[in-house]
């Protein structure tokens, strides 16, 4: 119980304590830099700015100082439970993300994931479709025009890429043979030769034996390279990143579903938002990147050759702190990622984002699903 | 370890005040919600009878009704929206040409 | 503790199913409501260790058929929801008292039972009970044809729907 807690605290901590404010920095400073400017750097204390790094803080304290207006007209209840509707689904998921293996201490195993459920991907999607009921909401309960525009945009996008997302990762599932994200991540932890299919042929009697170096790691990414490209895209259309934030869209919309929110109110569809990247970058970490292997370095060669200098338990030890820190850092480049294609991309025409789902990555995702079975059925048969 | 009764007896809550919805309302809307939550309740006595027997046939049976209520709120939706484009409104009463 | 999550989970199901019902304000408070009640009815599900069907239950059900519902009320802006009192009929006061009266009969029937009325309760489940893995295996199996059965359903539930809610005849 208390691992369990001291589990869900290190997760809390690290992501709503250290990423979240750091991520508004990135964005700031990103977006600066690939606009040619300075970027935030005037929030100081006592005439230390410190690379803009209070800007965070400064944000909240204005936020929470500001007047909190609930629109005339507007049904109060449903206003205010809006914000905590989009917020609370992503801060869920974060409980069946692993951020690290199962390390054995003597007697006591340590699993680093809050929730090692069975199911635990289906949860993140269930988790998922929740999430829509936030932007719903807050469009309805405006009583807004355009904030009603901006939900019902938001629903019909998030429904429709909801499907496809499921459908996108459902060849990677069948390559892993479970739905349970630490088995998955444990699955990476490996490599595969990148020629190996060819003995299945039966023309090639053995490969050279220096071919068996030519392996990659057997991350979802190399195993599963459409699946991953269609599961990225559907799950920045799905959270209304950019390119995909038509529900949004300041130059049609105003600021779509959020527009009638002020104050800390408005401080927390932004916080949803800002969570919903790391969240992104860990479950795409997970799935496709390896979560928190190391390249060419299993768990059991990691703490086999450190062992004999320090020992099984110091080894273990490190094992984990290099893991977790593995993890992390994947995720902080996937994060990179969602930046750079944010202020690279225009945004897409509302009707582009429904036939872009529909008409292409529906049938691509369904054709993938049949190639990886085949695939699968040939590599597995006698 | 959950009493079977109980599992029926919220099975049974459930089902009767989704058929409250359907005689007591008249937007067609809520009539398809309260129709929904009937189907959940028979869902739900479904799973307790698999819990009781330790049989899954009734976790199948469950994904078919998940199917079968899907299937019934697009046609239901778009019997409502044919409908409001006709009569500009979602009130059963005002659709009543065939009743005599 | 399982017992006690039951009855808390049960609690919001039927507060849930009793606000959609009773809430004559707002049909998209009253889709909420249903939500409520869905995500109680998942809980209930894996307490009664249906792991798989209960995700479903919150993925297909909260997550997709009640967005449908909200949908539409937005598509139609239903703002004001018609539900007079003074148009309310002695009929619909029967039919609520006669819900009432067999609903309590039902309930008082339901918990009166001894436990040893329902019959072939199995003290131990099998392994991996309930997952998607012997799910599935039962689905593609032995339920085989039903599976099929319903792609066609879902198709021709798919063209209705579209037939139904097209514009006809550029009538815009």
């Amino acid at each position: 119980m208390t691992v369990v807690v001291l589990k869900t605290l290190f997760i809390l901590f690290v992501v709503l304590g250290a990423f979240l404010p750091l991520i508004t920095w990135i964005e700031r400073k990103q977006s600066a830099l690939m606009q040619d400017r300075v970027g935030a750097n005037r929030a100081d204390i006592l005439g230390i700015t410190v690379l803009g790094l209070l800007h965070p803080a400064a944000d909240v304290l204005k936020l929470l100082a500001k007047e909190d207006v609930v629109p005339k007209g507007a049904s109060r209840a449903l206003h205010l439970l809006a914000p905590a509707l989009s917020l609370v689904p992503a801060i869920t998921v974060l409980a069946v993300l692993p951020f690290g293996s199962t390390y054995r201490f003597g007697d006591f195993e340590l699993s680093l994931v809050v929730a090692d459920i069975d199911w635990g991907i289906l949860f993140v999607f269930a988790m998922g479709a929740l999430s829509t009921y936030g932007a719903i909401v807050a469009g309805w309960a405006s009583n807004n025009n355009w904030s009603l525009l901006g939900s019902m945009r938001a629903s019909s996008q998030m429904i429709s890429y909801a499907v496809t997302m499921g459908l996108a990762a459902v060849g990677l599932f069948m390559v892993y043979g479970s739905l349970q994200l630490p088995e998955m991540a444990a699955y990476q932890d490996d490599t595969f030769r990148v020629l190996g299919f060819v003995e299945r042929f039966g023309w090639v009697p053995a490969l050279p034996a220096w071919l068996d170096w030519v392996r990659l790691p057997a991350w979802g990414v190399f195993l599963q390279p459409v699946g991953f490209v269609l599961f990225l895209t559907c799950i920045l259309a799905e959270n209304k990143r950019p390119p995909f934030d038509a529900p949004e869209g300041e130059s049609e919309l105003v600021a779509g579903y959020h527009l009638e929110y002020s104050g800390m109110r408005f401080g927390l569809f932004y916080t949803a938002e800002f969570l919903e990247v790391p969240v992104i970058g860990m479950l795409v970490t997970t799935l496709f990147l390896g979560g928190w292997s190391i390249p060419y370095l299993s768990q059991e060669a990691f703490i086999g050759g450190v062992a004999p200098v320090l020992g099984v338990g110091f080894a273990t030890g490190l094992c984990l702190l290099v893991h977790v820190a593995a993890f992390f850092a994947k995720t902080l480049a996937m994060v990179w990622l969602l930046m750079a294609l944010r202020w690279t991309l225009p945004r897409f025409r509302y009707d582009q984002v429904m036939d872009l789902c529909w008409k292409t990555i529906l049938p691509l995702s369904l054709l993938n699903i049949a190639v990886t079975a085949v695939v699968l059925l040939w590599l597995e048969a006698p | 370890m959950i009493p079977i009764a109980h599992v029926i007896a919220l099975s049974a809550v459930l089902f009767a005040i989704g058929a409250l919805g359907v005689l007591v309302r008249r937007n067609l809307v809520v009539m398809l919600m309260s129709i929904e939550l009937m189907l959940n309740a028979a869902n739900l006595a479904f799973i307790g009878f698999a819990r009781h027997h330790g049989d899954e046939t009734g976790h199948v049976f469950v994904l078919m009704v998940i199917v079968v209520a899907a299937a019934e709120v697009a046609v239901g939706l778009g019997i409502l929206i044919a409908l409001f484009r006709n009569r500009a409104s979602v009130d059963v009463e005002d659709a009543s040409l065939l009743k005599w | 503790m399982s017992l006690w999550l039951f009855y808390a989970f049960g609690a919001v199901a039927v507060i849930g199913a009793l606000g959609m019902v009773l809430n004559v304000r707002n049909a998209v408070a009253s889709a909420l409501c249903l939500v409520a009640t869905m995500v109680a009815l998942g809980g209930v599900h894996v307490l009664l260790e249906a792991y798989f069907v209960g995700a479903l239950q919150v993925l297909v059900y909260a997550g997709a058929i009640v967005v449908l519902f909200v949908f539409v009320v937005m598509l139609l802006n239903l703002r004001r929801d018609g539900f007079p009192p003074a148009r309310a009929r002695l009929g619909r006061v029967t039919a609520a008292a006669v819900v009432g009266a067999a609903l309590a009969g039902l309930v008082g029937l339901a918990l009166t039972l001894p436990e040893t009325a329902v019959p072939g309760a199995t003290a131990a489940l099998p392994e991996g009970f309930g997952g998607y893995r012997r799910v599935g295996a039962a689905l593609f199996t032995d339920y085989l044809l039903a599976f099929e059965a319903t792609s066609l359903l879902l198709l021709s539930a798919m063209v209705g729907a579209v037939v139904l809610a097209k514009r006809r005849g550029g009538d815009a």
